[in-house]
């Protein structure tokens, strides 16, 4: 049983690399990826999962790391935007203009990226849902719905 | 040739850092030195503060100082020195910062703060602007009399009241417009404070380095502002102040201030210098720092059968909360444009800003113009009712022209002004105007069309400057730097394409420097007002005469030749009657060498400056004057389809027009525009700053704060006319701004259309339209 307490070591599969880490339980994931691995990608916004910002995988599945402790993502795969690579989500966020000021982009990437795996033809309904979760004040989301629908496989 | 300059949809230049997590904003710079600070702030929205006891916060182990207001005396503002960074003696807003508790993690700061024990008085509060203005209303600053007023004739606040500010705007013979008034119609408004959201809570980093150096790193719209308010306050040569601002997540207006910076820097101080990093929560962003007016306005409007306006009275009570910070500016502003884009020859306008014990305020987007727009645009529909005519047509036929005259006097011509008219054009084929105002579907359901118009100046100051400085690098690219905050909008982007087409070279091989660095960067005011582009652009424009200048010289004497025969393009000086007669500009940008080895010249650089002449204070008794170069103008619609039986509705369209001038990225000025236009939507259908009856914010955070989201979008239409302003780099003017300002209010047209009752006080929500329509008799 691990003290609740103090502080301990965690390991962690991020973007393909097991990472060893010491961790407060209490700390996040977001708090731990960004703090103790330096991976600022995702965001701190409300950290209240309201707004989607420091979304990240956890085994392909979008989660808010704000809402998740560091000790539960043990033993899962975690991926962040710094593990994404030139992939055709990326590229259409670019393309479309789908951001501005690029602080919620990272969450959006992230959820996106998985419902293009999950659902690749996912319907307007399904991608709607999906990204429902995430806030972005700059643009209209219109640009952002574009680069979505520009990955997804026509059906 | 391939130029690759303005007109052309360019992405962003740091795009690939922002789609990739590399794109550093201002809380990411994790280092372990840095300590980490967090805020008590008040639980009431009145109360003296009897006594502040730390005794047990500072029993937490890694808890390094707490600092509270006692051990800083100091007032500050912008306008008029009212405010105190921690409190003393009261607090005078929900939210207010107490004190800050610095310690080794931020976790240790924060469970110390929750052990700050503040023993309060609640005093009564003052909970709306309509109270403010009672003479028995509670004071939320006793020492009015007192306060030092730093920007002396554009500030009148009236000790032993709540008044802050009264501006008053006359025009013509009001007495006269009346008697030719046939038609007259009168109505009151109420807007609520909101927030602004940004994504990235405000922030900041505060080091005093040994020689005394103090480092401030924030995330800001406006770090010159920082830089000479932090030296003002804490007696510091401006020069021993240098202030970074990197890439910022979002302003909208609410990171022009200096706010937690002051804090951060009283944390730094009192650890020795040691760097301590300041970041707000979101509900500390949402109620310690600043937030968006709110607005009673009531407004009357007089015009002859034909539709022809001939009087109008305003009065704007702006809600600016606890203390004053740009508050008495945004209600100057609201009245120098007042009339909206209308030619009304004969008007009064009163606009005040009072203070309450809600949230203070700071620029919001459109410098809030979108509050006093709405009370206008509405009362404009009802004008239209009135008179039994068509509302797009009764704004058309009042457009201003080149000729008229602004509310302040200012004579308006093409280049200030652009094309009202060829906006509500545009916009009626856009919207479908024709088919109908409202539309009966069945079932229940109504669709319904709102339209309103938009004007907007900067309130600049007359002393407002920018400058740029243009770099070689050996390979011939170049580097720009300028003093404007990349806040979102692709200014830096922009500002490259402005470079690029006045060297006529493509803009890949231009360098935009991202961050901003008051002590290596050229000054800019402050990213705000819709200005960067104009300012900063003109700024570059001239840089770019001085690069030409200087490449030609040398280009001269490489190519044996007066530099007047010569031409820049495509990175090559060359011989305007021979192009084939050219020198790279790598060759001579740093020195050029003979083939025998001796060499002249060196690097490069090209330096430009701009400030706006001809603005004007507003005279005190008519309003006379000029606060901004010039106005963007544009016209908008807002298209629902409305459940007659549940009050619900869904905004199928919104349309906007705007005479951009020269729309620099298209691709850009679209998103820009529809970015403003759904902050609009959100303002006019949910948002609103909700205070308890003692004054506390009910809905500090984003779960019960609702913002639009995805798919609650309507369709955009967004179109540009392009009437250049001459002053502006190609022609082109601010509109980054303006995409909100007449939104909220087509969007109260067209569901009072659909609805058949005035709303009048927004957020339109289901539940307060059908308490209108419930108090219409529906």
């Amino acid at each position: 049983m691990r003290s609740m307490l103090r502080e301990g070591f965690l390991e962690l599969d991020v973007n393909g690399e097991h990472r060893k880490v010491v961790a407060r339980p209490a700390d996040t994931l977001l708090h731990v990826l960004r703090e103790r691995l330096g991976l600022t990608g995702a965001k701190p916004s409300c950290k209240n999962g309201d707004c989607g910002a420091c979304t990240v995988l956890v085994d392909g599945w979008p989660i808010k790391s704000c809402l998740m402790l560091a000790v539960e993502a043990e033993g899962h795969l975690i991926t962040t935007v710094e593990g994404l690579k030139n992939t055709p989500i990326q590229k259409s966020f670019v393309d479309n203009f789908a951001f501005q000021c690029g602080y919620c982009t990272s969450g959006f990437l992230m959820n996106c990226h998985a419902l293009a795996q999950i659902h690749p033809q996912a319907s307007y309904a399904t991608m709607r849902e999906w990204l429902q979760s995430n806030l972005c004040r700059c643009t209209s989301y219109e640009e952002i719905t574009q680069a979505m629908e520009n990955v997804l496989l026509k059906t | 040739m391939n130029t690759v300059g303005i007109g052309i949809s360019i992405p962003k230049k740091e795009s690939n850092d922002k789609v990739t997590g590399r794109a550093k904003y201002n809380t990411d710079h994790i280092r372990p030195e840095l300590l980490h600070a967090w805020m008590v702030t008040s639980i009431y929205a009145h109360a003296r503060i009897k006594s502040i006891d730390l005794a047990k916060a500072y029993k937490i182990t890694g808890v390094r100082a707490i600092v509270t207001g006692d051990s800083c005396p100091i007032l500050c503002g912008p306008a008029i020195e009212d405010w105190s960074p921690l409190a003393r003696g009261k607090v005078r807003y929900f939210g207010e910062p107490i004190a800050v508790v610095v310690g080794d993690s931020e976790a240790i700061a924060k469970e110390a703060a929750g052990l700050v024990q503040v023993e309060y008085e609640p005093l009564p509060v003052v909970n709306s602007p309509a109270q403010a203005f009672q003479a028995d209303s509670p004071k939320v600053h006793e020492d009015l009399a007192i306060y030092e007023i730093v920007q002396a004739g554009t500030i009148f606040p009236q000790p032993g009241t709540n008044i802050l500010q009264h501006v008053k705007v006359k025009k013509g013979d009001l007495q006269k417009g009346w008697q030719e008034s046939e038609v007259v119609v009168e109505a009151s408004y109420s807007l609520p404070q909101a927030n602004h959201i940004a994504m990235e809570p405000r922030n900041a980093r505060a080091e005093i380095k040994p020689d005394g150096q103090v480092i401030i790193d924030s995330s800001t719209q406006g770090p010159f502002n920082i830089q000479k308010f932090i030296s003002k306050y804490f007696k510091l040569d401006n020069s021993k102040v240098t202030v970074r601002a990197p890439l910022v997540g979002g302003g909208f207006g609410g990171k022009t201030t200096v706010h937690v910076e002051f804090i951060a820097y009283l944390a730094s101080r009192a650890v020795g210098g040691r760097p301590v990093k300041l970041v707000e929560s979101r509900e500390q962003d949402m109620t310690s720092s600043p937030c968006m007016l709110g607005l009673q306005a009531s407004i009357k409007l007089g015009a002859a059968k034909d539709g022809t306006l001939k009087a109008g009275e305003f009065t704007l009570i702006t809600d600016v909360g606890a203390y004053c910070d740009s508050g008495s500016e945004m209600a100057r502003g609201m009245a120098a444009d007042c009339s909206g884009p209308y030619r009304l020859d004969n008007l009064h306008c009163d606009a005040y800003s009072v203070y309450t014990n809600h949230t203070f305020v700071t620029a919001f987007r459109s410098f809030s113009r979108l509050s006093s727009t709405f009370a206008l645009e509405r009362t404009m529909d009802k004008l239209a009712f009135a008179l039994g005519m068509d509302p797009l047509e009764l704004r058309k036929k009042n457009a201003l022209r080149p000729g008229d005259t602004s509310p302040t006097m200012v004579r308006l011509n093409k280049n200030n002004f652009g094309n009202l008219e060829a906006c509500l054009e545009k916009l009626k084929t856009l919207i479908n105007w024709d088919e109908g105002v409202r539309v009966e579907l069945g079932n229940g359901k109504v669709r319904a069309k709102g339209a309103a118009c938009l004007w907007k100046t900067s309130s600049s100051s007359p002393n407002a400057h920018s400058s740029a400085i243009i770099i070689i690098n050996d390979d011939g690219t170049l580097n720009l730097s300028v003093g404007a905050v990349e806040i979102g909008p692709g200014s830096k982007t922009c500002l490259a394409q402005i470079l690029a087409e006045k060297l006529r070279m493509d803009v890949n091989k231009i360098h935009v420097i991202m961050e901003v660095d008051t002590s290596a960067s050229p000054h800019h005011w402050k990213t705000v007002a819709s200005m960067t582009n104009y300012m900063v652009g003109n700024a570059v424009l001239e840089a770019a005469r001085d690069f030409i200048r200087q490449l030609k010289t040398i280009g001269g004497i490489v190519l044996k030749c007066p530099a007047e025969m010569l031409e820049v393009g495509s990175g090559r000086v060359y011989l305007r009657e021979d192009p084939e007669i050219f020198v790279d500009i790598k060759e001579i940008g740093s020195g050029y060498q003979y083939p025998e080895g001796n060499a002249i010249g060196g690097q490069i650089i090209g330096r430009g400056n701009f400030i706006m002449p001809h603005l004007l204070p507003m005279d005190p008794s008519t309003g006379r004057g000029r606060l901004g170069p010039a106005w963007a103008v544009g016209a908008q619609a807002v298209e629902v389809e409305f459940n007659q039986r549940d009050f619900s509705y869904k905004i199928v369209r919104a349309a906007t027009v705007m005479d951009a001038g020269k729309v620099l990225n298209p691709k850009g000025a679209r998103g820009v525009v529809m970015g403003g236009m759904s902050m609009g939507l959100g303002y006019g259908s949910r948002e609103a700053a909700k205070y308890s009856t003692g004054g506390q914010r009910e809905n500090p955070q984003l779960r019960t704060y609702h913002l639009l989201r995805l798919g609650e979008n309507p369709q955009y239409l967004v179109e540009f006319v392009e009437t250049p302003d001459i002053n502006g780099p190609y022609g082109m003017r601010g509109i980054a701004e303006h995409g909100i300002i007449g939104i909220p209010a087509a969007l109260a047209n067209a569901l009072s259309a659909a609805a058949q009752a005035d709303l009048d006080c927004p957020p339109l929500t289901p539940q307060a339209i059908w308490q209108a329509c419930k108090g219409a008799g529906k």
